[in-house]
């Protein structure tokens, strides 16, 4: 289990190995305390969804999972996309309101990139390798919080980064998105080195 | 070109919604290895962005803002299910090297952005011109990538070869990096430089002032 955790962080950290959530990723890094709360709500709606799509998935859409209704004939997982994206729609909406009713600032730091959570890559991304993976409801719980930290940690160093290169001269044109996409590519590069790790 | 309407116009350039709203990035790192693959997202996403920003603009008044999320996912993952089939039954081998990433155009964020930014706000016609105006922003910029990264990466445009290898008896010798994802980040950073040095009224505010005396 740890080295499912530490895998789902690191090795196969959604943001730097796959470039899942990239949209997000770069607009919502330009500050460390806004990319803070949009890191802990994705991890909330990873560790929310995933395990919500492994039942659905076990119970309702694979090959032969209606067998408890009498089905075993029935295949059903040429719905996994739509049914996918509909739990993350779901969830992300009642985050929204949950959000908006106890957590104004937050919620208007985040404003359209919450919403834009639903067509956030890395949250379909996690769901759809979790069911690559046949992963079993244990596994899917781990790896949608690990997934989620990881890109998570991936986020908040890119805020970090960027608010320490906000103070310094760089050439005008560059500032801002077009130092993001670079050190974008020079963290990824960084990652890599993970891949070469044995966990467990 | 001026008669066109400002809509349309303004997001190739001036308001591009890879370059200045930041949507749409991972496929324009997943597609660009080479130009075609480029050309043919470009369309797909030409497709589903007009008639999603048309459709969602048409019940604009009627959809409830608490579920409003659901029914545009809905209605931009029913396109992008026709484009998916379309390229399957007519262009197979093409579908096949953009393997998901034709199903990936449902969470693009350009799609879902523009429907949540302009088509709810705005009538169904001037929703169109958007979504054209839009799906051609990206476009450039895909196929700029896709024009570099095929060049450098394989040494060859549309598949055919421009530059000679050096295993084909030639001087160029393919820059492997260029296939690799991080060069599309490398290749972004400079076209947003370059168009931000054309569209100066683009470039960040600092957030905080460079101090004094910092390297220049």
């Amino acid at each position: 289990m740890t080295d499912l955790l530490l895998r789902a962080i690191f090795t196969d950290n959604l943001a730097l190995s796959y470039f899942l959530g990239m949209c997000t990723f770069l607009a919502v890094s330009r500050r460390l305390d806004v990319a803070f709360g949009l890191g802990l709500a994705i991890i909330a709606v990873e560790t929310i969804t995933v395990p919500i799509n492994n039942l659905l998935y076990t119970w309702l859409l694979r090959d032969g999972a209606l067998a408890w209704a009498g089905q075993d004939e029935l295949d059903l997982s040429f719905l996994v996309l739509i049914a996918t994206i509909g739990v993350i729609a779901a969830t992300v909406q009642i985050l929204e309101m949950v959000l908006d009713r106890f957590f104004p600032r937050l919620y208007r730091g985040l404003g359209i990139f919450l919403p834009l959570i639903t067509v956030n890559c890395a949250i379909l991304g996690a769901s759809l390798f979790m069911i690559e993976q046949r992963l079993d409801f244990t596994g899917s719980v781990i790896y949608g919080f690990g997934s989620g930290l990881g890109w998570a940690l991936a986020i908040w160093a890119l805020a970090a980064l960027r608010e320490k290169i906000d103070e310094t001269h760089v050439p005008k044109g560059l500032r801002g998105l077009g130092l993001a996409f670079i050190l974008t590519g020079l963290m990824s590069m960084g990652f890599a080195v993970f891949g070469s790790l044995e966990f467990g | 070109m001026s008669r066109l309407p400002h809509s349309m116009i303004s997001p190739i350039m001036a308001n591009n919604p890879v370059t200045l709203q930041v949507l749409g990035i991972c496929s324009a790192l997943a597609v660009t290895t080479s130009i075609s693959t480029s050309l043919v997202m470009s369309a797909a996403l030409i497709f589903v962005l007009t008639l999603s920003n048309f459709s969602i603009s048409l019940i604009r008044n009627h959809i409830p803002s608490t579920i409003r999320l659901i029914i545009q996912i809905t209605i931009i993952a029913s396109l992008v299910i026709v484009v998916d089939q379309i390229l399957q039954a007519y262009w197979f081998d093409m579908s096949k090297r953009l393997s998901v990433f034709v199903g990936l155009i449902v969470t693009n964020c350009i799609v879902l952005g523009r429907a949540e930014a302009f088509a709810m706000k705005n009538p169904p016609l001037a929703s169109i011109q958007d979504g054209i105006g839009n799906g051609l922003g990206y476009s450039l910029i895909l196929v700029i990538v896709g024009f570099i990264r095929e060049l450098l990466g394989a040494g060859s445009l549309f598949g055919a070869p421009i530059l000679i290898s050096v295993s084909d008896g030639g001087w160029f010798s393919p820059i492997g990096l260029m296939a690799l994802p991080p060069s599309a980040f490398f290749i972004l950073g400079l076209v947003v430089w370059w168009v931000r040095n054309r569209h100066p009224e683009q470039v960040e505010e600092a957030q905080v002032p460079p101090k004094e005396g910092a390297q220049q």
